[in-house]
C-alpha cells in the first residue's frame, strides 16, 4: 500500500492531478461551502437566539429527519417594492459606471499601449499606484474634495463661478464619481492588454481599402478588442454592483445599494435569513452575465 | 495611321521605351528620412500604366518605405508623387487609387473570407448586389468559392496570400501595390504562385508594383526591376538588362552570382576594350567599347554559367578570356553542379555546368585536384567602372 502510494506520487500525472486539484479544493473550502451555508441560512426562520435563525434540518422523536425549507424571505423579497427598487437601482449604477469606465479607460488604455515602451513602463506604475493605499483612505478623500466646504467648492468659490456651493456630496453624482474612480483600473489592464495585441497593420490595411479613422475603429479596433472590452466590463460591473463603502461614505443614506441593504440587515437588524436570501438573489443577478460571456467566449473561440 | 500602329505595336510591351507615352506613376526626388536616417535618398521613377514593376533589394534598402509612401503611410520628406497625373501629396490612404497587399496579409481575423474581400467595397458605399457580385467573382479568380465561409485561421497560408491579393483586387484599384507577395510561401508554392499573379495581372490589366528581395521572384515576375541599394536606385531596367548588362558591381554580385576580377584598361579601341587583371597573367577581351581612359582602374564580371570547360587543352593559345586552374571544390545540386577552380594566384572562380547525363553514362566533368582549361566568349565579360 505503501509503495503504491510512493509510485503514484513518484510519477508524473500524480502531479499533473495535484496541481489541476488546487483551484478546485481552494474554490470548494472557499467558496463552495460558504455558499451552501448562505444558502440554507437563507431558507431558514428568523428567530431570537445564537445564531438568529432556524435549523434547516431536525430529527423527530421517532428518529426520522425533516428538513424545513422556508421560502417566504425569497417571497418577501419580491413582495417589498424596497428591495425591488434597491436592485434595480444598484444594477442602474453598476451599468452607468460601467459605461462610464468603459469610457474614460479605453482612450487611456488606447494611448498606453501605443506609447514608447518607457512611456509605456511609467503609464503602466501610475494606473496601478494608486492601490499602494488604502481603498478607504482614498476614497475618504473624495468626501474632502466633495464636501460643501470641500476642495472642489472652496476654489470655485474663491475664483467666484459660484456663490454657495454646489451639493455633491451625499448624492448619487458622488457615488459615480467614487465608483469610477477606484475601479476605472480594472477597466484599464484588461483593455490594455487586447489593445497592445492589436497589429497595427490591420489598421493600414483597412485605411488601404477606403476606412476613415472612425470607421477603422468601428470595424476594426472595437469587434478586435472585444475581449478586453468585456473583461473590464466584468471586473468593473461585478464588484460596482454589490459595492457597500463608497455608497455608504459618498452617498449617504440618500443613494440606495444593496450592498448597504445586506450590510444593514446582517448588523443592525440581525436578520440573517433575509441578507442571506439578498446576498442568493444578488449573487444570481451577477453570474447571469458571467454566463452570457462564456458562451460568447466559446462561440469566438469555435469559430463560425 | 499605318506607323502610328506599328509604333504601338512596337513599343505594347515596352511602353517605357515609347517616347510618346507619359508615366502612370511618376516620383520626382523623392526622399524619406527618419531622424538623421535617410531611407529613401531623392529618386525618380517612371511607371508605366500595365508594367510589372519590381523594386529589388536587400532588408534596409527603402525598398518598403518607398511603397509605404506610394501608399499614402508614410508622408515624403521631400519630393512628388504623382498617380495618373494626380499630385498625391495631401491624398490620405483611404482616398487613394492604390491597394496593397501587406506582407503580412493583414487579414481580418474577426471577418470570414468573404467579408475581408467586401470590406473595401462596403467603403466605397457600392450596393449590396454589386458587392457580392463581384466578391463571387473575385473568389473564382483566386479560386477560393468553396472557402467563402471560412475565417483566415482556418485557411492554409497560401490561400491567406489570395485572400489577400483578392481583397485588394477586388477594389479595381489603379495600382497594386505588393509587399513581398510570396514572402511567407515555401518555395514550391511561391513558384506555382508566381505564375498565378502573372496571370491574374495580364488578365485585370492593372498595373503591379512588387516590393522584393527574392531576385529569381523579381526575375520571373517582372516587366521591369529597380534595384536599391541604401536608398538609391543601383539600376533599372528589365530582367535580362539587370542580369545581362550590370552598371554596377553591387547589381553584378546582387541579381545571382558572378566573378569578379580587378583590373586595368590595356587598350580602349573603337569597338572593344583589353583588360589585364590585377595580380595575375588573365587578361580579358571585351567585345563592346566603353567610356574608359587606358589604364583605369575597372572591374570586369563573369558570370559562373558563361565559362566553359574543358580537361584538354583548347586547340589555339590565345592570350585573351582563358585560363587554367585546379578543380578545388564539387557542388552537386541535381540539374547542375558548382565548380570552384582555383587559379595560379590562389583566386577561386566559380562555375556552373548542368549535368546533361547521369554519371553511368560518362563521368563528371572534372575530378577533384584535377587540372582544368577555363574560356570564355569575347561578349560575356562585363565590364564595370563603378
Amino acid at each position: 500500500m505503501r509503495d503504491r502510494f510512493k509510485k503514484w506520487i513518484e510519477s508524473s500525472s500524480a502531479w499533473e492531478s495535484i496541481i489541476v486539484a488546487i483551484p478546485y479544493v481552494w474554490l470548494f473550502i472557499f467558496f463552495l461551502i460558504p455558499f451552501f451555508i448562505v444558502l440554507k441560512i437563507s431558507f431558514a426562520e428568523y428567530i431570537l437566539a445564537s445564531p438568529p435563525f432556524s435549523t434547516l434540518f431536525s430529527l423527530a422523536d421517532s428518529g426520522a429527519m425533516y428538513m424545513t425549507v422556508i421560502f417566504d424571505n425569497f417571497i418577501y423579497l419580491w413582495e417589498d417594492s424596497l428591495y425591488r427598487d434597491t436592485y434595480v437601482n444598484s444594477l442602474k449604477i453598476s451599468v452607468s459606471s460601467t459605461i462610464l469606465c468603459l469610457l474614460v479607460g479605453y482612450p487611456i488604455a488606447y494611448g498606453i499601449a501605443r506609447a514608447t515602451p518607457t512611456a509605456k513602463k511609467i503609464m503602466l506604475l501610475m494606473v496601478i499606484l494608486p492601490f499602494w493605499t488604502s481603498f478607504l483612505l482614498r476614497v475618504y478623500a473624495w468626501i474632502g474634495l466633495l464636501s460643501d466646504q470641500g476642495t472642489i467648492n472652496s476654489f470655485l468659490m474663491w475664483i467666484g463661478i459660484i456663490d454657495s456651493p454646489i451639493k455633491m456630496l451625499y448624492t448619487e453624482f458622488a457615488v459615480y464619481v467614487g465608483i469610477v474612480y477606484t475601479y476605472v483600473p480594472f477597466m484599464i489592464l484588461p483593455l490594455f492588454a487586447s489593445i497592445e495585441k492589436l497589429d497595427m497593420t490591420l489598421h493600414e490595411a483597412a485605411a488601404d481599402l477606403g476606412s476613415r479613422p472612425f470607421t477603422i475603429f468601428r470595424t476594426i479596433t472595437i469587434p478586435l478588442t472585444m475581449p478586453g472590452i468585456i473583461a473590464g466590463s466584468l471586473l468593473v460591473f461585478i464588484p460596482a454592483t454589490g459595492e457597500f463603502v463608497i455608497p455608504d461614505l459618498l452617498g449617504g443614506g440618500n443613494v440606495l445599494m444593496i450592498g448597504k441593504v445586506l450590510y444593514s440587515e446582517f448588523n443592525s437588524n440581525q436578520d440573517w435569513p433575509i441578507a442571506s436570501a439578498v446576498a442568493i438573489v444578488l449573487l444570481f443577478l451577477l453570474v447571469i452575465p458571467m454566463m452570457i460571456y462564456q458562451k460568447y467566449q466559446a462561440k469566438e473561440s469555435s469559430g463560425a | 495611321m499605318n506607323t502610328q500602329t506599328d509604333n504601338n505595336n512596337l513599343f505594347a510591351d515596352q511602353p517605357w521605351l515609347d517616347p510618346e507615352r507619359s508615366p502612370f506613376v511618376k516620383i520626382q526626388s523623392l526622399t524619406k528620412t527618419f531622424g538623421s536616417f535617410t531611407a529613401v535618398s531623392s529618386v525618380d521613377l517612371d511607371i508605366y500604366e500595365g508594367e510589372l514593376f519590381s523594386l529589388l533589394g536587400g532588408s534596409g534598402c527603402g525598398k518598403s518605405t518607398l511603397l509605404r509612401m506610394l501608399a499614402g503611410f508614410e508622408t515624403p520628406t521631400s519630393g512628388n508623387i504623382f498617380i495618373d497625373d494626380t499630385d498625391m501629396s495631401n491624398v490620405p490612404p483611404y482616398q487613394r487609387p492604390v491597394n496593397m497587399m501587406f506582407q503580412s496579409y493583414a487579414l481580418f481575423p474577426h471577418m470570414s473570407v468573404e467579408q475581408n474581400i467586401a470590406y473595401g467595397l462596403k467603403q466605397d458605399g457600392i450596393a449590396k448586389n454589386d458587392i457580392a457580385e463581384r466578391v463571387e467573382n473575385m473568389l473564382t479568380i483566386v479560386q477560393l468559392t468553396q472557402f467563402a465561409k471560412r475565417k483566415p485561421h482556418q485557411l492554409s497560408g497560401g490561400q491567406r496570400q489570395r485572400v489577400a491579393l483578392a481583397r485588394a483586387l477586388v477594389k479595381k484599384p489603379k495600382v497594386l501595390l505588393l509587399d513581398e507577395p510570396l514572402g511567407a510561401l515555401d518555395k514550391r508554392l511561391r513558384e506555382q504562385t508566381q505564375f498565378e499573379l502573372m496571370n491574374i495581372q495580364e488578365q485585370l490589366g492593372i498595373t503591379f508594383i512588387v516590393v522584393t528581395h527574392d531576385q529569381e521572384e523579381a526575375m520571373t515576375l517582372s516587366t521591369r526591376i529597380a534595384v536599391m541599394d541604401q536608398g538609391r536606385f543601383s539600376q533599372i531596367g528589365t530582367p535580362t538588362d539587370i542580369y545581362e548588362y550590370p552598371e554596377t558591381r553591387f547589381v553584378a554580385n546582387f541579381i545571382g552570382s558572378a566573378n569578379m576580377f580587378e583590373g586595368r584598361v590595356v587598350e580602349n579601341g573603337a569597338d572593344y576594350v583589353t583588360v589585364k587583371t590585377v595580380g595575375s597573367d588573365l587578361s580579358f577581351y571585351i567585345d563592346h567599347s566603353a567610356a574608359v581612359r587606358e589604364n583605369t582602374a575597372v572591374w570586369v564580371a563573369l558570370r559562373p554559367e558563361k565559362i566553359l570547360v574543358s580537361a584538354t587543352p583548347p586547340e589555339e593559345q590565345s592570350q585573351y578570356n582563358s585560363v587554367e586552374g585546379v578543380v578545388d571544390d564539387i557542388g552537386y545540386l541535381g540539374n547542375f553542379s558548382i565548380y570552384k577552380i582555383r587559379l595560379a594566384n590562389d583566386k577561386i572562380i566559380e562555375i556552373t555546368h548542368p549535368n546533361q547525363s547521369r554519371p553511368k553514362h560518362g563521368s563528371h566533368l572534372a575530378q577533384w585536384e584535377e587540372k582544368v582549361y577555363l574560356r570564355w566568349a569575347d561578349h560575356s565579360p562585363v565590364l564595370l567602372t563603378k
